[in-house]
């Protein structure tokens, strides 16, 4: 055995994940369609929020369609096609999070031509999903009244990869005694200047502005 | 708890360098790890003994790095270490900033390498 020396690699661990993210990214683009990652803690609302957002959105003429990402069982896959939607569910098994990979695997077959925005319902997971790009447009992170003004501070990583806060639930802000102003704080305070939405997949409160952000978004290429 | 995968996707990373260096055997790995990478240095660590088995980093030991967060303060014009913790703060002026220029790093920077010489 020779002596030992050092080879240089400075390369992301995740390097293979980040390439097939962007070679993701660039199918979006080149597709013309708006993919949104929506993130959680489990229980915070992503499924009856994308319920909703599927549904208005499609009465509205857009064309969307939705991947899920759970352990296990197709439930939100069920609830989500309810709205007309295609929706495919992607079951990680044990895995903690969705990866490139798995996106890649779920969209064989999909024309994204067709579509105007596709979202991603990842894992319900605070911790881990934040360090799988899977080469969305943008990543949202939810953040229901019922968990504690303090999540944001607890869970810091999650809320500084994410473009944009969604407050979900705030019709029960008062049962829960939520403070917003508090909330809003430590969002700041973790990730300053990020943009906050206030919604409410019931009552259709504050549904209104997180679609019309997310119609800002799509392509112009596809609402001429 | 997805250190696995990420000691996984490291092994992988290793073993595809070290293999191309011509290596037959690796010494000790050093990774950087960013406080905002989502990475839990501990975790990575166990994660790591337990997936090395049966590869060339097997018994091959792990040099985590850990870089605090790094801001750059716009009121400052300065570029500032968070103090331990992840409130975005400039630790001068105490103004809230959130250009990160340090901290969500996961990096494979380095591997120490032998290599069998033939008779």
């Amino acid at each position: 055995m020779n002596t030992p020396r050092i080879l240089e690699v400075r390369k992301g661990i995740l390097k293979k994940n980040d390439q097939l993210a962007r070679g993701l990214r660039q199918r979006f683009r080149e597709a013309g369609v708006f993919v949104v990652n929506l993130v959680s803690s489990p229980g915070a609302g992503k499924t009856s929020l994308l319920q909703k957002s599927l549904l208005v959105l499609r009465e509205q003429g857009y064309h969307v369609a939705a991947l899920v990402g759970d352990l296990a069982t197709e439930n939100d896959a069920r609830r989500l096609a309810q709205s007309g939607a295609p929706v495919r569910q992607i079951s990680t098994g044990t895995t903690c999070h969705l990866e490139a990979e798995m996106i890649g695997r779920a969209l064989k077959g999909w024309s994204l031509e067709t579509l105007d925005l596709l979202f991603i319902e990842n894992v319900g997971n605070l911790v881990c999903p934040a360090s799988y790009d899977l080469g969305e447009n943008l990543r949202a992170v939810l953040f229901s009244v019922t968990e504690g003004e303090d999540k944001p501070l607890k869970y810091p990583t999650i809320f500084n990869s994410a473009d944009v806060a969604v407050l979900t639930k705030m019709d029960l802000a008062d049962v829960a005694g939520f403070n917003r102003r508090l909330a809003l704080e430590n969002i700041q305070k973790v990730r300053p200047g990020m943009t906050v939405l206030e919604t409410s997949a019931r009552g259709e409160q504050g549904l209104t502005a997180w679609l019309a952000f997310l119609q800002k978004q799509i392509p112009v290429s596809k609402t001429s | 708890m997805h250190e696995l995968s990420v000691a996984l996707s490291l092994i992988e990373l290793a073993e595809a360098e070290a293999k191309q260096a011509g290596a037959t055997h690796i010494e000790s790995v050093r990774v950087r790890v960013g406080a905002l990478s989502g990475v839990v240095p501990e975790a990575l660590q166990f994660a790591f003994e337990a997936a090395s088995e049966g590869t060339m980093l097997e018994g091959a030991k792990l040099e985590i790095e850990e870089l605090p967060i790094r801001i750059f303060c716009p009121h400052c014009h300065a570029e500032r270490e968070v103090p331990a913790g992840f409130i975005l703060r400039c630790p001068v002026c105490n103004e809230f900033c959130g250009d990160i220029r340090q901290g969500k790093e996961l990096e494979l920077a380095s591997l120490t390498l032998l290599t069998e010489e033939r008779p």
